[in-house]
């Protein structure tokens, strides 16, 4: 799935990088329709993922590498430049977005996956929060080794089809011949 | 020690009303959170208060979240207070997600904390 991911991106596991991940990400959502509380969500899912892999897969190396894949579900409308000028309305895609695939891959140390779940809340301390988090405000989570080293982790948010959730409007496709 | 020049978070130290406040500006996130808890445990004094005015935080990560889940046993620890003032939309919701927004004490603005 991620090789036909629309957006790609490779990292490396510096935290100066972590602003502009989730900043990409929360665009992105909102690009897609997603209402300002998923964006914030889904920004901070992948926050907290990829403090996950700088802080414990990697022991705080600034120099591995770190994969990000972005995959709408659904199809990604076809919006601006991407529009022929006189296009009909009719004939332009008008693809509604109904969730967004995030994958992450590292090259860090693979753990038992039966480890990574999220603390009891009850007990207050700091840290070990990020994977409640993560369960928290993604509809689905999946952790995987990945081949031949490394972790994945997929994530996916499901757009809500609530009002808040409606679509970024579209910048108009362009004068059309009659 | 940790590298902070290269943070995006600013933070200010003034003394009101007999209070400290701290007033950090930009994200605490694994890059700003040192900065942070740096500052924190300068003022982990008996009997003071301490005010963090988080109005310029517009984002805020569970590395904050830890950093601010350690003063606050330090707090009690030490016998002092701390206070959270001035939460962003976006910062109360990880608090919530945390289940930590009743844990803390949390007021609406500075005022309020100083009061």
């Amino acid at each position: 799935m991620t090789s036909h991911a629309p957006i790609q991106l490779r990292i490396s596991s510096n935290t100066l990088f972590l602003a502009g991940a989730r900043e990409l990400v929360y665009q992105v959502a909102h690009r897609l329709g997603f209402s300002e509380e998923a964006c914030g969500q889904l920004a901070l899912a992948v926050d907290e993922a990829l403090c996950n892999i700088i802080r414990h897969g990697y022991d705080r190396a600034p120099d591995r590498p770190i994969w990000i894949y972005i995959q709408p579900e659904g199809g990604v409308p076809i919006t601006g430049a991407n529009v022929p000028p006189g296009t009909p309305a009719s004939e332009v895609d008008h693809s509604i977005t109904t969730g967004l695939r995030i994958v992450l891959e590292d090259e860090a140390k693979q753990v038992d996956l039966a480890s990574i779940k999220s603390r009891d809340l009850e007990n207050v301390r700091p840290g070990g929060l990020g994977v409640h988090i993560i369960n928290e405000v993604m509809d689905e989570v999946r952790y995987e080794h990945r081949s031949p080293t490394g972790m994945r982790l997929t994530m996916l948010k499901i757009r809500k089809p609530a009002s808040a959730d409606a679509p970024v409007p579209h910048e108009p496709a362009g004068p059309v011949k009659s | 020690m940790p590298d902070n020049s290269l943070s995006s978070l600013r933070l200010t130290v003034q003394t009101e009303k007999g209070a400290i406040v701290i007033t950090p500006s930009g994200d605490i996130d694994l890059n700003g959170s040192p900065a942070l808890r740096a500052e924190l445990k300068k003022h982990n004094v008996k009997g003071s208060r301490l005010v963090v005015d988080l109005t310029g935080v517009p984002y805020m990560d569970s590395s904050g979240l830890a950093t601010l889940v350690e003063a606050m046993q330090a707090s009690r620890k030490n016998g002092w207070t701390l206070v959270l003032c001035a939460l962003t939309d976006r910062v109360r919701s990880i608090f919530a997600i945390a289940k930590l927004d009743s844990v803390f004490t949390i007021v609406p603005t500075k005022a309020d904390a100083l009061g």
